[in-house]
């Protein structure tokens, strides 16, 4: 019983790792009604910046981590303004697209900035990497504790934003309805980018929590887009609270299954077999958990 | 000078003109119904003077040329463009969608005010303000599109087919507001109908288009007693 | 202005025309690195017109087309290493056979759209690798199978890769017509009809599930033509020879190409081909830091160019090159009967 616990634990450490990506590719898609490919290579870029600033500029941890969120802030937002809303005219696909095409392009340029070999990013926990406590047997490791709380006071701030401010309410408008709100006078594009600033933030915080756990090489954001992806599809892609929770479903979940199931599965199954997974729960219910099936008058 | 002056305005969508040269004035403190069938160019008109549109020739709101800028500038102007279905955001509440009206101003607390008043009007839907704004009826939608629009505190109010989908009794509540906020309050009203009847009960003024040309225009009272003009323009 | 309609057909057979008399002509004026790319790219063309016919005319997005691929390459790998099957042969079933997967994959995507329909393929192209690697026994697992080097070619004079490149360009080309001749009719326009409008075309009793599954079937199987084409050139299958960014690759291709344009397809596989040595290329001359800019960031910004100033890709350039020309004839012909008049 104590293992179980222990997956858990270490599941819910990677489960917010994915809930923070998976927030940003919601807010995203909520507001312009696409799928960023690049939000993990989004995250990775502004991680390796917190790196640069610690490593080379003697920046503290914290002081680092709160620059790199405002570099990602504005980031994000120019990257609206200069590659997104451009392109919004000729199409959804080629939208989506130029994503891929900025994950390319950011993964690349990572790759020659800062040169391919290994670099470690020191987890946000003030505690030492082997620090734990002991529940009743179940070793819970300070750090993956720290891990939890920075996402989910990540995304408490996000939902309190949105639910309780007025700027948060004006985007919501404008992400549900872009036409009434211009009606209104707010001022949709600005509100798109600034939404599109938030979730370049978002990212950034998922790449420095993961970076504590792997190391950090620009590929390292691409399996947490994945399981980021399968978690908002698996939560219903508009629906913020669903995406969070399927994150943690899937980080528990897999957790779990290399847990008991190592022997048969090996490794190399982890990951399709959790989008198998993913996949019959989609038949079943094709919104995803919490998403909305929109019924469509003819 | 009138509030809002349109002159010979021109519109299109892609390759059909829907304006050919619409002329009309609105006068502050005015209700003005904009009349005709389906086709006519009615909602093109307020979509010309919303910006929602893209159009030609003059349009000058209290003496600024408004004709090319965007939706959002002409909003923060003072005219509050309640579109046809109503533009209610069906997911947000009550509460939410009358807050958002207040977009084009700042102070957080007037506008909670203006809210609270703007509602008063409408105790139907004050009384439902955490209610998702999707679940209310045309009328109650209808109802809360023009709260909102209020907390704006516009200069001028434009209506696009309030009337449309609406039961005959919700149709004649909601222009008893109007009325009150034109007669009352000295809120300046361009009123888009087909149920000419009512509109021309409530306005001052009327302009009747066909095929994207202003065809008639008289003060209304004249206009709804003309026979001839009733039977060929407005149908009944 | 009437010969005009004429003219287009006429322009159009020529076009076509020229393709494979460079073909013919091109692997023998160059040497036989060259080649083989150009065989790589009849490849990526057999591929590319399968994700068109899916993601184009059935607008079914699809991020794993390289599963395909490799379903298809293993396919051919298999019969020829466990079961003695002659390389040439293994061309056609693995079609086949790849059809035939994406044919049954296509129905639990018919629950599936837009976000969830890429995610969907996208998971399928991560796995296939993974499970390949897995199953050992069959498929060679991590090391892979080799394959019967080609046999060489039966026209004398021509080295193995020159005929490689025929092959290919062979199989392309029938591949093009069947899918030339599949589009034209009612099937190209009931796939239309299912992109355009779903609901709309369930009412004219088109069936939804028919076409959409279909339209996975013939994707998968012109995939798996490539992919068995692919397996040969190589003479080499493992899992790393497909990763998802091979999806991502054609994808691009058949974006840059034109979604919905067959011709298209022609220049979204030279895209494929050339564009990341272009990359390369531009990536030796630039140094920073002593070390070379990465090429992909080259090949990202190309693809980004391309989205910016051809959306509709080289289809619509094509396009509007016409557009322009007939403008310019329109222009000759009255000029020449104003003066006739004059």
């Amino acid at each position: 019983m104590t293992e179980f616990f222990q997956y858990v634990v270490v599941g819910l450490a990677n489960g917010g790792v994915y809930a923070t990506l998976a927030l940003a590719l919601v807010l995203i898609h909520r507001a312009t009604g696409i799928v960023n490919f690049a939000q993990g290579e989004m995250g990775m870029f502004c991680t390796f910046i917190a790196w640069t600033l610690i490593t080379h500029h003697g920046v503290p941890y914290w002081g680092a981590f709160f620059l790199t969120l405002l570099i990602a802030f504005f980031g994000g937002a120019a990257t609206y303004k200069v590659v997104i809303q451009p392109l919004s005219r000729t199409g959804e696909l080629t939208v989506v697209m130029a994503t891929i095409a900025l994950l390319i392009i950011l993964n690349g340029l990572a790759g020659w900035i800062w040169a391919p070999d290994v670099k470690f990013l020191r987890s946000p926990s003030p505690f030492p990497p082997g620090d734990h406590f002991d529940v009743g047997g179940v070793i819970v490791n300070k750090q993956d504790l720290t891990v939890i709380v920075i996402s989910l006071i990540c995304v408490a701030l996000v939902f309190l934003f949105f639910r309780f401010t007025r700027l948060g309410l004006q985007m919501r408008a404008s992400a549900v309805g872009p036409a009434t709100s211009r009606l209104l006078g707010i001022r949709v594009a600005m509100m798109l980018g600034i939404g599109w600033g938030m979730a370049a933030m978002l990212s950034a915080v998922s790449g420095m929590l993961a970076a504590s756990q792997l190391e950090l090489d620009p590929n390292f954001m691409l399996i947490v887009l994945t399981y980021a992806f399968a978690a908002a599809v698996l939560g219903g892609i508009d629906s913020p609270v669903g995406s969070v929770v399927g994150a943690f479903i899937i980080g528990i979940g897999i957790s779990l299954l290399s847990g008991y199931a190592s022997s048969f599965l090996g490794t190399e199954l982890q990951l399709p077999l959790s989008l198998a997974v993913l996949m019959l729960v989609l038949v079943v219910r094709p919104a995803g958990l919490f998403g909305q099936v929109v019924v469509r008058r003819v | 000078m009138a509030l809002l002056e349109l002159e010979k305005v021109e519109a299109r969508y892609g390759p059909i003109r829907a304006l050919h040269g619409v002329s009309l004035s609105v006068e502050e403190g005015q209700a003005v119904s904009l009349l005709g069938a389906n086709g006519a160019g009615k909602t093109t008109t307020l979509r010309s003077i919303s910006g929602t549109v893209r159009s030609t020739g003059d349009i000058a709101f209290a003496s600024k040329r408004i004709a090319g800028r965007a939706p959002e500038s002409i909003a923060r102007l003072g005219i509050a463009h309640v579109p046809e279905g109503r533009g209610v955001y069906a997911e947000l509440t009550v509460w939410e969608n009358v807050l958002l009206g207040g977009s084009v101003r700042r102070e957080r607390r007037a506008i909670k005010r203006d809210a609270e008043a703007a509602l008063a009007h409408f105790p139907r839907i004050d009384s439902r303000r955490k209610q998702q704004a999707g679940t209310l009826s045309g009328g109650e939608q209808q109802m809360l599109a023009l709260a909102r629009a209020l907390v704006a505190r516009p200069r001028l109010l434009m209506l696009d087919e309030p009337s449309l989908g609406l039961a005959p009794t919700a149709v004649q509540e909601f222009y008893r507001v109007v009325r009150h906020l034109n007669q009352e309050q000295g809120l300046t009203v361009l009123v888009v109908e087909q149920n000419a009847r009512i509109a021309l009960a409530s306005t001052q003024h009327a302009y009747v288009l066909e095929v994207g040309r202003v065809a008639m225009s008289g003060p209304s009272d004249e206009l709804s007693r003309d026979e001839g003009v009733r039977a060929s323009y407005l149908g009944y | 202005m009437k010969p005009f309609a004429a003219n287009r057909v006429v322009w159009r057979v020529l076009a076509l025309a020229a393709v494979p008399l460079l073909v013919v002509f091109l692997p023998r004026a160059f040497d036989d690195y060259f080649n083989f790319k150009l065989a790589f790219v009849g490849i990526y063309f057999i591929a590319i017109i399968g994700l068109n016919i899916l993601t184009g005319y059935n607008g079914q997005i699809s991020l794993g087309h390289g599963a395909f691929l490799a379903f298809g390459a293993y396919t051919t790998a298999i019969l020829n290493v466990n079961y003695g099957v002659g390389l040439y042969w293994t061309i056609p079933v693995a079609g086949i056979v790849t059809g035939l997967f994406g044919f049954a994959f296509g129905f639990p995507a018919l629950r599936l759209s837009g976000v969830y329909l890429a995610l969907a393929t996208f998971g399928l192209a991560v796995s296939i690798p993974l499970v390949a690697k897995r199953f050992e026994g069959f498929t060679g697992g991590g090391q892979g199978l080799r394959i019967d080097p080609l046999p060489s070619s039966p026209i004398g004079a021509l080295s193995d890769n020159q005929w490689f490149s025929y092959l290919t360009w062979s199989v392309a080309a029938v591949m093009f017509g069947l899918a030339w001749l599949l589009l034209r009719g009612g099937l190209g326009r009931a796939f239309r009809a299912v992109r355009d409008a779903p609901i709309a075309s369930v009412s004219s009793g088109i069936s939804l599930s028919r076409y959409k599954t279909l339209a996975f079937g013939i994707a998968a199987a012109y995939a798996g033509v490539a992919g068995a084409l692919q397996a040969i050139a190589v003479a080499f299958v493992n899992p790393d020879t497909f990763p998802v960014s091979l999806s991502i690759l054609l994808l691009t291709g058949a974006v840059v190409g034109g979604l919905g344009s067959l011709e298209g397809m022609l220049f979204g596989a030279v895209f494929i081909q050339f564009a990341p040595d272009w990359g390369s290329h531009l990536s030796k001359q630039i140094h920073y830091n002593q070390a070379t800019v990465q090429s992909t960031v080259f090949y990202g910004l190309i693809l980004l160019a391309v989205l910016f100033l051809m959306p509709g890709g080289a289809a619509t350039l094509l396009h509007q090159l016409g557009h322009a020309l007939k403008r310019l004839r329109g222009w000759l012909y009255s000029r020449a009967d104003s003066r006739a008049t004059a």
